[in-house]
């Protein structure tokens, strides 16, 4: 198999599995064996997006949510990067910030979400802020865990040509540890979506999440799947796009 | 020899000058680093006299403290005894630049990025660099690959770019730890080749580690054997064989067997020891 057929294959592949399951579900939806009520085929949603779109403006709650998970996403990606590379090359930073990391890196951070509501008040900044908190130290941790290891003969080559910190900062930690960032950033991403259509849930006020959980509250079935397949693309697209960014920033990579 | 001496007054007077003196003087160097399991030795007691425009060798078995010892010299570890002189008076160790053993080309840069790497630690502009940096991947058969990353390259094309980006730098000392040792025997000549020819060509000192007899004994001018682990100096063989040398010719040279078996004499009794001492079946 050439490279080219390969790369066609996957393509393939990776569109066939979700097709696949749209499709059973159709298949057994139309069987008749389960309630159409709860279990609605595929292709009767077509009509219930039109009008979603048309007549509720689905586009600004998906814009609204999105809006919500980059702001988080980026309050607590850039803050977890720079502590994280601190973490990795300063020792008396990693001792003294590693027991606090790894304890609330344990806790659930939707459960302070109370808190953080009192804090805040209930406006945007609340769901920004529990975003950040969920995603900052999984990004800080991956990333200390990405300049540790790093062979030190990188740090030797630069300190024989008379590099000072900053240089093996910039030289060495920095672009040595990009592709754990981006590890570290992909599992965010997740943890983003899944926080911010649980505050959605939780205090709906506008975006995918209570477009879910109203349209469940008033039985309108049909709605609450077409945001469930909406979160699904949006999750889906943002890591592609995740994926081209890390594509442009780490050409050197083997295998991407 | 006498020559005549301009002194800091101006005036010329005549003394004795002994002839170029060396590069790097070594007294009573020792290294002991402090471990869990207690203090290591790791070199001890070398005495060694680094000339100008010296092609030196080191042998000896694994572990015997080569790596700790050359870090010394480029001033990346810090002596516990002994000390290291040098005869540039400005600084207090030559202008060095080590091409390290293992893999030590930075992933995320191009063989150009890499190769310009020194030079831009020290400041020199992107005109300067690239003038440089140029003619040297041209020497090292590396011009068309300038913008390749390391991972699309052989290996033995990666150990060029670390002897590229040595060299940008103009070292008065080129340090190499066992530059060669995980490549094909062939792709080895050509570099042992490529070393002696840029050698030739800009007279620099040379300090290369080797567990290859054959591949010091082509290089060097003179083989510093040293004991098993705690290193120390064993041996020291002048390698009088005819420069340039050539692959072929050069193993033909009976002198080259005769020096062969000097040193394989002196390292066997020290690679056995090391071996017992590892635990290692014989
Ligand atoms: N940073 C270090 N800490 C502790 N022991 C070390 C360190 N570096 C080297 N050693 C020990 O010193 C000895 C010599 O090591 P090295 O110089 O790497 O030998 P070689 O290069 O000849 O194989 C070995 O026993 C090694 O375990
Ligand atoms: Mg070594």
């Amino acid at each position: 198999m050439t490279a080219k057929q390969r790369r066609f294959a996957e393509i393939v592949l990776t569109i066939a599995s979700p097709i696949l399951l749209l499709l059973i579900w159709e298949l057994i939806s139309r069987s008749g064996r389960i309630d159409q009520r709860f279990w609605p085929a595929p292709s009767s949603l077509w009509d219930t997006t039109r009008t979603m779109v048309q007549d509720e403006d689905l586009f600004g709650e998906i814009w609204l949510t999105l809006e919500r998970i980059l702001a988080g996403f980026a309050m607590g990606a850039v803050p977890g990067i720079i502590i994280g590379l601190l973490m990795g090359i300063s020792w008396p930073i990693r001792a003294f910030l590693m027991p606090i990391a790894t304890a609330i890196y344990a806790i659930p951070k939707i459960a302070l979400l109370p808190l953080v509501l009192i804090a805040l008040g209930t406006g945007e900044m609340a769901r920004w802020v529990i975003v950040a908190l969920s995603i900052f130290f999984v990004v800080a941790l991956s990333t200390m865990g990405g300049v540790l290891a790093l062979d030190p003969i990188f740090t030797d080559v630069a300190r024989n040509f008379g590099g000072n910190r900053w240089t093996l900062f910039r030289t060495v930690a920095l672009p040595g540890s990009t592709p754990a960032i981006f590890t570290g950033l992909r599992l965010a991403l997740g943890f983003a979506l899944i926080v911010v259509v649980g505050t959605e849930f939780v205090r709906p006020n506008g975006g995918v999440g209570s477009l879910i959980w109203e349209s469940y509250s008033i039985l309108s079935i049909k709605k609450m799947y077409v945001g469930l397949i909406v979160t699904a693309l949006m999750g889906w697209l943002l890591v592609l796009g995740l994926d081209l960014i890390e594509r442009l920033v780490v050409p050197w990579r083997r295998a991407l | 020899m006498t020559v005549a001496v301009a002194n800091e007054s101006g005036t010329v007077d005549d003394r004795e000058v002994v002839t170029d003196p060396p590069l790097v003087r070594i007294r009573g160097l020792g290294r002991v680093f402090e471990t869990a399991a207690g203090p290591v030795t790791a070199v001890r007691a070398i005495d060694l006299d680094i000339r100008r425009r010296e092609f030196l060798a080191i042998v000896g078995p694994s572990g015997c403290g080569k790596t700790t010892l050359l870090r010394m010299i480029a001033g990346l570890e810090t002596p516990t005894s002994g000390r290291i002189e040098t005869g540039s008076a400005a600084a207090d160790r030559p202008v060095n630049a080590m091409v390290f053993q293992g893999h030590s080309v930075f992933p995320w840069m191009t063989v150009r990025q890499n190769a310009e790497y020194g030079l831009a630690i020290r400041g020199a502009g992107k005109p300067e660099r690239a003038g440089i940096v140029d003619s040297l991947l041209e020497t090292v058969g590396l011009i068309e690959f300038s913008r390749a990353y390391p991972h699309q390259l052989s290996e033995g094309m990666r150990q060029r770019v670390a002897i590229a980006r040595a060299l940008a730098v103009d070292p008065d000392l080129l340090l190499m730890d066992e530059p060669f040792g995980s490549l094909d025997e062939q792709t080895r000549f050509i570099l042992q080749d490529e070393v002696l020819r840029i050698w030739g060509e800009t007279q620099k000192t040379v300090i290369v580690v080797t567990h290859s007899i054959d591949e010091a004994l082509t290089l060097a001018d003179r083989v510093i054997v040293m004991t098993a682990h705690p290193g120390a100096i064993k041996d020291v063989v002048d390698v009088p064989l005819a420069r340039p040398r050539d692959q072929a010719t050069l193993r033909s040279d009976p002198e080259f067997g005769r020096l062969f078996g000097r040193i394989w004499d002196s390292l066997r009794s020290e690679v056995l020891e090391a071996r017992a001492a590892s635990g290692s079946p014989r």
